[in-house]
């Protein structure tokens, strides 16, 4: 059993099946990149994976047990699965360093001292040490999002889940968040990245999912799924950026 | 010699200063403690009223928050719905009859507190629902219980969008404690009626009180958009230097 098992996982909005019959699993270590077209479900995958979606039916498993259940069991998982957002959502009243220390302090209970120091430790890394004291409306999205994967970072989870993390971003913005999580790939961090970034997913993958219409559609090492597709539908979708 | 405008309300003043001023006095203090402790009930009841209710929270969990919202719910409804004027009647004479004796003060500060508490409730919950639902996420995501991304994340947030509100219902109050003088209640109203009646000059008088009332809100509406500006935060913000190199 790899650190998430996912069995039979169904997601309906009303009549609307968004997620239907989704097994997959991931071992500690892997980064799995999930593409496919927008509407096929990829980020309603991982939002159920946080629990910020609560699936209609089917099961998820975190290192052999289910997931859910009462909501301080809902938060303890959530602390140890972290998310980097689209739109980021850093908290508007807090300032970089806050925004860091605040999971860290009131979740994890760790001093104020403790909490400073992995804050800056994690924000070095990203490379925004310098802005602590900046509130997010001063950063450009480049930053914002680089200061919400150095947040993620400070509860030192055992996986990262990523909902699209560039899309949001202007084109000259993207390389320095995609330069953040191909670095953290390096050092074995457990990743699921949702992204529309066909070469990043190709380099930086152990594994690529493709979903189409609520499935996965194909599910296989990059250079496989990258240069011989076999499902028709990943290679209609893949035809623009191999041909490209 | 007959006096004029001026003489009369120069001579009311000299006269009648001292019950002008205690008016004054006694129309502030009743607003401003009405106004604070029904801020306090206001938020109290916005937060109880935007509390999610989850399915897979307990039963006796899932009764206890309904029943809270269901309260609020009927509190709100109560005192939206009737006339402070009443309310006060009913609290202050409807009681004595059955033997509670309260206060004209302490009836006019519960009145205020009970309307400011019912109008800043869906002020407060408007407040909160107006927050971005990716600061709730931004929260959730890092384990955060509810209660936790309401007091650190979005109530800070929201308080300064409702200010402006706050500022709405604190002037409201200042005028409204002159229909308090139907308990007896000796605010300013009361004080310059007193004052008008003894020599049959009610418009001297009551623009005496015109102009106090008048003062009273500029003032306070000053004081809110100072309020306002110091909750907007810096501009700037300074590099940490020593983190450059890295």
């Amino acid at each position: 059993m790899g650190i998430i098992n996912v069995q039979h996982l169904r997601k309906a909005f009303g009549n609307h099946e968004v997620l239907k019959d989704i097994d997959f699993s991931i071992d500690k270590g892997e980064v799995v990149c999930i593409i496919g077209s927008s509407g096929s479900g990829k980020s309603t995958l991982l939002r159920c994976l946080n629990l910020l979606e609560i699936p209609t039916s089917g099961t998820v498993y975190f290192t052999d047990e289910v997931i859910g259940g009462s909501q301080k069991k809902i938060n303890e998982y959530r602390s140890k699965v972290g998310m980097v957002f689209q739109s980021f959502n850093l908290f508007n009243n807090m300032t970089v360093l806050e925004n860091c220390m605040s999971g860290s302090r009131k979740v994890l209970k760790r001093s104020k001292e403790e909490s400073r120091v992995i804050s800056i430790k994690y924000l070095k890394k990203v490379g925004m040490a310098p802005y602590i004291n900046a509130k997010p409306s001063q950063l450009s999205g480049g930053q914002k999002q680089r200061v919400a994967i150095a947040r993620a970072l400070t509860m030192e989870p055992e996986v990262l889940l990523f909902d699209e993390p560039t899309s949001a971003l202007d084109p000259e913005m993207v390389g320095e968040v995609l330069n953040v999580i191909k670095e953290l790939a390096k050092e074995g961090l457990t990743m699921i990245i949702v992204t529309h970034e066909m070469a990043f997913a190709r380099d930086v993958s152990t594994k690529t999912i493709f979903m189409d219409q609520g499935v996965i559609a194909e599910s296989n090492e990059p250079e496989k799924l990258f240069t011989n597709p076999k499902n028709p539908r990943t290679q209609a979708f893949l035809s623009r950026f191999i041909n490209g | 010699m007959e006096k004029n405008i001026v003489e009369w309300i120069i001579f009311l003043l000299q006269e009648y200063g001292i019950y002008f001023w205690k008016g004054t006095l006694i129309t502030l203090e009743t607003s401003i403690l009405g106004t604070i402790l029904g801020l306090i009930v206001g938020f109290l009841l916005g937060i109880i009223q935007s509390t999610p209710i989850y399915p897979e929270d307990s039963m006796a969990k899932r009764v206890y928050y309904k029943m809270l919202k269901g309260i609020s719910n009927a509190f709100v409804h109560i005192f939206r719905g009737t006339p402070m004027m009443v309310q006060a009647m009913v609290l202050y004479y409807g009681l004595k009859q059955y033997g509670v004796n309260i206060t004209p003060f302490s009836a006019a500060v519960l009145v205020i507190m009970l309307n400011t508490g019912a109008y800043m409730a869906e002020t407060v919950r408007g407040g909160i629902i107006s927050i971005d639902n990716g600061q709730f996420e931004g929260g959730k995501a890092l384990g955060m219980p509810h209660f936790t991304i309401m007091f650190c994340v979005v109530l800070p947030q929201a308080f300064r969008n409702i200010i402006p509100e706050m500022g709405n219902l604190f002037i409201t109050n200042i005028k409204m404690t002159s229909v308090l003088n139907v308990i007896g209640f000796a605010e300013l109203y009361f004080a310059t009626k007193t004052a008008a009646n003894t020599y049959y000059r009610y418009f001297e008088a009551f623009l005496i009180t015109g102009a106090i009332y008048f003062i009273l809100c500029t003032i306070f509406t000053k004081l809110l958009s100072v309020l306002e500006k110091k909750m907007e935060g810096k501009k700037d913000y300074e590099l940490a230097t020593e983190y450059l190199a890295d």
